[in-house]
């Protein structure tokens, strides 16, 4: 714990060819680390996904059988249709998988990784071997995760929230172990999580380069930074939560047993005490790296930064404070209604003041449209239709109406496929040629952006309509209700565009895996970035820097009048540059 | 904490807080200790409050005088502890190593004493899912010994799944905590602590007097109130 | 099938309907507002602003004043919607909202059915004239009624579209729910809460009848042993 190897041992002992074992899968090398969680995390994106179809075909053409589905075992879909015990733990899966497997880890697990140490200039994370664990302990959780399909009762099926007592009594939902599994996993991923969340904070803290003062920082890095926080102080309340529901399931204790003096709703206020702060460590991350390639593809300072920073503050602090706009309608007492219902419509002003942000800064640009541009506007574009709907279930009696309906879900996914993935598609193909030292195709990458923004908006846009019609969520089959009935042409129509948007992926994936063997070598600064991760080949050595960079200004001076060029590096040193104690450029 | 992985600092390099890696480490990760044992010790309250009958009387089910004992022993560890790293401090490595085994030794006993207790109350019918049929401990809730607000055993079970699962997350985190002790207390009889670095054991320590701090709001909530 | 862009809500048919789809319709046009300056703006700068040869950026870091603007605008705009919706919300749900002398229902719910207790020709909940329907609820147009709702098992949740009404029954609480119906006919009522494999089989039905219809209804129905 406290031996000081000197940094030159350090460096001779890596200059070594460390065996594959050590360099590819036991790595603490954080860029290995950050692909490691991208590789799996894509992976598991693909399972939510098609988790995702199937529940769609059910809805879409709930009277033809799934093609091919009947290789799936009797317990699941007997002659190609869904049971609703299947589809319950489909639509529970489904939502876990994405937001805990998918879109957090390849925020959080891949940029944060990948990028920290690169942009403030440290040669690694503060705990390297600590980030090594991070990552294998988060394999085991996936792997808990998955295998409740493989066991008898199937996979948790109370849905992604779980709620008690559905989630506590296997004879009330006929799911055993699958929903022990489930907790059991997210317990464990958790631990993953606090984690890597812990080395985040440290290393931002600690490691950064000379002159890269907190005013200088790229908004990425204070969005994952203000993440991790929110990663450190959330994870843990799911995490006892998780550890009370299984104890509830195995040695009988009664935390949300009603019989048994427990309360129901205990577990709903923990889980959306979480909850809540979790959604914002869902989007802030790609709020960040969104303003980076904005600002990069405007060719501008991001306009407004202070403001940037203080809105990414104030969005993580006002996360901690909203949770009960989860629980209007759940029985809670309604006087409570009125504050949460103020606090939750105050988001509304920090994510206003990014919006308009990121639209100052690609006024009077020289908008070059890359394809992570081409993500990055539509993220924002995205977004604002997730915020705007959000402002309706903020309001307490409209929830009363649109709670629990397609209203929700469209909301919901305008946020965090709208908003996260398109944000992280940005991320991917504007950071993959430093992570493997090609290009990706920019024809088919634009081909997948325009299929995918269209298909998007085919899937979720008229789910809004559902909503408004009453349509419920989480429904096996709508037309059971007469009401519902005149709404099946909508559902088709969804499930052709989610259709679409799936079978788009496979461009990306195609995409994503040519490139990396045959794509074209990209050179240090493909994009003619400032930021510090461009000065050093791509990829980068191990340790990243040869010698630690010195930080002169802040991240966003494109267009500056000072240079010839339309960017200047941080680490440029023009000579007039008082060196890294300087107070940071105004503005 | 468990992970000793050192981060190898360029020595031109200013670190940002002034506190080294580990350090700020461990009280970043302890921020995250506070929220697990919040969610914990928040349920319990909220429990508590809307079940007042399902909470025995103090020193009925629970022995106050063994467990007052074993906080007694768990406070002098922080104490041997803050010796161990005084010593290290003033470069006194044989008293360093010998209030570091005494810590580990005393941390090691809280647990036994523990285990002890959890075989008692369990073996006296006092379970996670509430008081066994026909045990001893039922009989005394039937007689109205307990002090609890119906003898009915069904409802005495919320106030054995919140003390088992309190008290065995803190039994948890103390075993934790010995283990990386045993493994602390062994490098430095293997003499691998200075004065000028130390840092291990000033990491430890601070995870340690955390636990310390739990057990004794554990201890006053769950025990004496 | 439903147009691409109906956004109308569906008919409402209680009394506070109308209350909620104003603030539904209100939301609408300010987020529509938004929206469309939003996207437009987003296409317009996409396309004025895109890069062409000669032209540099223009070197700015932003503007106090516009800021201010952007703050100040929705700051007050959700303020103002909050506390309207704060009333109306009040008026609906707050416990002591309920409004005396509405007619008394009490309701059990379980997997996957919902158990109607009518208080009777007497009009009292408990008494011996109380009849259980199972999955039928009838209403009397333009009184104010109350159900008292209670779950067996697990998380229920009451559903209404037309009367805008939902209410999560939570096993161990008791909850109330109140409406009046503006008009006669039959309305459906959905289980809007995954309770389990039979989840979506859980509907029922409300029939709304005139006064002197309901009171004939229930003049005519056997009291029959309440089920709790």
């Amino acid at each position: 714990m406290a031996t000081t190897a000197l940094p030159q041992e350090a460096a001779h002992a890596e200059a070594h060819e460390l065996p594959f074992i050590r360099k590819y899968i036991f790595s603490t090398d954080h860029k290995i680390i950050g692909i490691q969680f991208l590789l799996m995390s894509l992976a598991f994106l693909g399972i939510g996904g098609f988790a995702a179809m199937l529940i769609r075909w059910q809805l879409g053409f709930p009277d033809v059988a799934i093609p091919g589905a009947t290789i799936l075992p009797e317990t699941m879909a007997p002659g190609g249709y869904l049971l609703p015990e299947f589809y319950n733990s489909l639509v529970t899966m489904h939502g876990t998988l994405m937001v805990f497997f998918a879109v957090m880890p390849l925020l959080v697990g891949v940029f944060g990784n990948f990028l920290i140490p690169l942009k403030i200039g440290a040669p690694d994370m503060a705990f390297p071997r600590l980030n090594m664990w991070s990552f294998w302990i988060a394999v085991p959780a996936g792997v808990l995760m998955l295998s409740g399909f493989f066991v008898e009762g199937g996979a948790a099926g109370a849905g992604w929230t779980s709620y008690a007592p559905l989630s506590a009594n296997s004879e009330y939902s006929g799911v055993f172990l699958g929903q022990q599994l489930w907790l059991l996993s997210l317990a464990v991923l958790g631990l993953s999580s606090i984690l890597g969340a812990t080395n985040y904070i440290t290393t931002v803290v600690n490691l950064r380069a000379p002159g890269m003062t907190w005013f200088r920082l790229p908004l990425s890095i204070w969005a994952l930074f203000i993440t991790a926080i929110l990663v450190l102080l959330a994870i843990p309340i799911l995490s006892g939560a998780a550890i009370m529901l299984f104890f509830d399931q195995t040695i009988g204790t009664h935390f949300f047993d009603a019989t048994g003096g427990g309360q129901p709703l205990l577990w709903q206020h923990l889980f959306w005490y979480f909850g809540h702060p979790e959604v914002y460590i869902l989007i802030l991350p790609g709020m960040g790296m969104v303003s980076d390639i904005i600002a990069n593809g405007s060719r501008k300072p991001v306009f407004g930064y202070h403001s940037m920073v203080y809105a990414l503050i104030a969005i993580a602090f006002l996360g901690w404070i909203v949770w009960g706009h989860h629980m209007f309608q759940s029985g809670m007492n309604p006087t409570l209604g009125m504050g949460f219902m103020i606090s939750t419509m105050l988001i509304a002003v920090p994510s206003a003041i990014k919006t308009f942000n990121w639209m100052g800064t690609m006024w009077r640009g020289s908008i070059r449209f890359h394809v992570p541009m081409l993500h990055a506007i539509t993220f924002v574009a995205m977004f604002v239709i997730g915020g705007l709907s959000g402002i309706f279930m903020a309001s307490a009696p409209v929830d009363i109406f649109i709670h629990d309906t397609y209203f929700i879900v469209a909301h919901l996914h305008y946020v965090l496929f709208g908003g996260s993935l398109f944000a992280i598609f940005a991320a991917v193909t504007y950071w993959y040629p430093k992570m493997f030292g090609r290009m990706m195709d920019p024809f088919w990458g634009k081909v997948h952006w325009a299929i995918t923004a269209v298909a998007f908006n085919v899937t979720f846009f008229p789910m809004h309509v559902l909503g408004a019609q009453g349509h419920m969520r989480r429904i096996y089959d709508p037309n059971q209700y007469e009401f519902l009935q005149p709404l099946q042409g909508t559902n088709t129509l969804i499930t052709i565009g989610a259709l679409v948007l799936f079978g788009a992926q496979f461009i990306f994936m195609g995409n994503f895996v040519i490139s990396w063997f045959k794509g074209r070598k990209a050179p240090d600064n493909p994009w003619d970035d400032n930021g510090v991760e461009w000065t050093v080949h791509s990829p980068p050595p191990h340790l990243n820097f040869a010698e630690t960079p010195v930080i002169y200004r802040a991240a966003y001076e494109y267009s500056s009048p000072l240079v010839e060029e339309d960017y200047l590096p941080q680490t440029r040193n023009l000579g007039s540059d008082s060196g890294p104690a300087a107070k940071p450029a105004a503005g | 904490m468990a992970h000793p992985a050192v981060m190898q600092t360029p020595a031109n390099r200013e670190l940002g807080s002034g506190v080294y890696n580990e350090k700020l480490g461990i009280w970043v990760f302890l921020g995250s200790e506070v929220m697990f044992f919040t969610a914990l010790i928040g349920s319990y309250i909220i429990l508590r409050f809307s079940n007042p009958g399902a909470f025995a009387a103090p020193n009925t089910v629970l022995n106050i005088p063994v467990t007052a004992t074993n906080t007694f022993l768990l406070i002098c560890s922080s104490v041997t502890m803050v010796k161990a790293f005084a010593a290290a401090h003033d470069n006194d490595m044989a008293k360093m190593k010998w209030y570091l085994l005494a810590t580990t030794l005393i941390g090691a006993s809280f647990v036994g004493v523990q285990i002890y207790e959890y075989t008692h109350l369990i073996h006296s019918g006092f379970l996670p899912s509430g008081l066994r049929e026909g045990s001893h401990f039922a009989e005394l809730a039937t007689a109205g010994e307990l002090g609890l607000g119906t003898p009915d055993a069904g409802v005495a079970g919320i106030y054995g799944s919140t003390f088992y699962t309190m008290t065995g997350f803190h039994g948890f985190h103390v075993t934790v905590g010995v283990i990386c002790l045993t493994y602390v207390t062994t490098k430095a009889f293997r003499g691998k602590y200075a004065q000028t670095d130390h840092r291990g054991i000033e990491v430890i320590g601070l995870y340690w007097h955390f636990v310390d701090l739990v057990w004794i709001i554990l201890f006053t909530i769950v025990y004496l109130i | 099938m439903g147009s691409f862009l109906d956004w109308f809500l569906p008919p409402g048919a209680s009394t506070f309907a109308a209350d909620i789809d104003r603030i539904y319709y209100a939301v609408l046009i300010i987020t529509g507002i938004a929206f469309v300056i939003v996207e437009a703006g987003l296409v317009w700068f996409a396309i004025k602003y895109r890069a062409r040869p000669g032209r540099k950026a223009t070197y700015t870091h932003g503007s106090m004043r516009a800021e201010m603007i952007w703050t100040a605008i929705p700051a007050v705009s959700v303020v103002a919607l909050g506390i309207w919706s704060g009333t109306v919300w009040n008026n609906i749900k707050a416990r002591d909202s309920i409004p005396e002398g509405a007619l008394e229902y009490a309701v059990m719910v379980s997997q996957f059915e919902w158990m109607f207790t009518y208080a009777g020709r007497d009009g009292e909940i408990g008494t011996a004239d109380d009849f259980t329907l199972r999955n039928q609820l009838h209403v009397p147009v333009g009184r104010a009624v109350v159900l008292r709702l209670q779950s067996e098992d697990v998380i229920h949740s009451l559903f209404i579209p037309a009367f805008r009404v939902k209410q999560d029954i939570v096993p161990g609480m008791h909850m109330a729910v109140w409406f009046e119906a503006t008009q006669t006919g039959r309305f459906e009522i959905a289980c809007a809460e995954l309770c389990g494999n039979g989840h979506t089989t859980m509907g029922a039905m409300t029939t709304v009848h005139s006064t002197a219809e309901f009171d004939e209804w229930v003049a005519s129905r056997p009291a029959t042993t309440a089920l709790r």
